[in-house]
């Protein structure tokens, strides 16, 4: 079963992302979160490559790790840390384009199905698709 | 026989980047609020710090100018916290991989050094030259370097030039619009502000010609820089921290 890493530049929403994704997932799948950057002993916004790496190395199998991330320097620190995994970890891991709440609650869903890596990540992208409300045009509920 | 600076003087260089950024953490930061999220000042002086703090430890020894690099380029990735982590602990890392760099580098090893760098920049943050990053910096000053070594000039005329090439790139970058980072959502509102990142690569430079254009260090056993005084190394007023 693949695992799964949530990074984040705040500590508070990767943290969160694992309780609602694991809640998702039963506790069936490993996942990890990187949120926020420790300075100091405080944890601060921003993003920690270090952090990334070691969250990788916790939920690890030969299935592979999907990364869900927010933007600007996660992705960043993200490629890094792949970067700075060994040749045949690095092979086995992909950064999701998947928007980070949404990607990472169908990731657990089907990554608790037992969906491999290209297949789990397919179906977290989708979820950028994913409409929320249907929206009211001249009062009327518009069909689809 | 080419002239060689020493790992002693790299290290000095690192630790004068690291106090002018120190220094600058204030004006970093008012260039970030025009257009970024106001956290280039206060990220890459926490990870200078980091630099400093690792570099002035006497318990630690470089070997060679590879593993000098390598342990900025980690200390920066890990502290920095912003997209400037990863940008610049790129830099640093690829750097630290060009060859024939032992524990002194010619005037062609450093210029391949900064290439090296360089490339691994443009790699990681996808960002060329007039997209209002770090690269407007970097990039014309490694040309300068890479011309200069061409015309076999000597360290002082390379740094020098590249200084000059930075420092014209990073002014130039007021006049484009951002096409990187949060300040590229700006857009043409993104006119008329220098950027931070272009001004933090500016200053490697700066500090590159006070600490490397004389073969002769500033008063640092180039061999054994790990056993050098780190009182020896010119700081900025009143930010030295007592590391010792």
């Amino acid at each position: 079963m693949i695992g799964l890493v949530f990074v984040s530049h705040s500590r508070l929403i990767a943290d969160g992302l694992c309780q609602l994704a694991d809640q998702m997932a039963s506790g069936a799948v490993k996942m990890a979160s990187a949120g926020g950057l420790l300075d100091e002993e405080r944890y601060t916004l921003g993003t920690d490559t270090l952090r990334i790496v070691d969250a990788i190395e916790r939920v690890w199998s030969e299935d592979g790790v999907l990364l869900l991330v927010d933007m600007g320097s996660a992705v960043l620190s993200a490629e890094m840390a792949l970067e700075l995994l060994p040749d045949e970890k690095r092979s086995r891991c992909t950064i999701s384009n998947a928007p980070l709440v949404e990607g990472a609650i169908v990731a657990a869903l089907h990554a608790g199905m037992g969906g491999t890596l290209a297949e789990v990540n397919a179906a977290a992208e989708e979820a950028l698709h994913a409409r929320k409300v249907d929206r009211m045009v001249g009062g009327v509920k518009r069909e689809t | 026989m080419a002239q060689e600076i020493t790992l002693g003087q790299l290290r000095n260089w690192l630790i004068l980047y690291a106090d002018r950024i120190i220094a600058e953490e204030e004006q970093l930061t008012r260039l970030d609020t025009a257009i970024g999220d106001a956290d280039h000042g206060v990220n890459m002086r926490r990870g200078m710090e980091k630099v400093r703090e690792r570099l002035l430890d006497p318990e630690n020894h470089y070997a060679d100018v590879g593993t000098l690099f390598r342990s900025v380029a980690m200390t920066l990735i890990s502290a920095v916290g912003g997209a400037a982590g990863p940008l610049y602990g790129t830099f640093f890392l690829r750097a630290a991989t060009s060859p024939n760099s032992g524990s002194r580098v010619d005037l062609s090893q450093f210029t391949r050094m900064l290439r090296f760098g360089l490339d691994g920049l443009q790699q990681r943050g996808k960002a060329y030259v007039d997209d209002k990053t770090m690269v407007d910096a970097i990039q014309p000053a490694v040309e300068a370097m890479e011309a200069a070594l061409a015309s076999q000039q000597s360290w002082a005329v390379a740094l020098a030039a590249a200084k000059q090439a930075a420092r014209l790139g990073m002014e130039h970058t007021i006049e484009i619009r951002a096409n990187k980072g949060r300040a590229s959502y700006l857009g043409d509102r993104s006119i008329g502000h220098q950027d931070p990142g272009a001004t933090s690569a500016y200053l490697l430079f700066e500090t590159a010609v006070a600490a490397l254009s004389t073969s002769a260090p500033l008063k640092v056993n180039g061999q054994e820089p790990a056993a050098a005084s780190p009182r020896s190394v010119p700081t900025q007023a009143g930010k030295q921290k007592n590391t010792d």
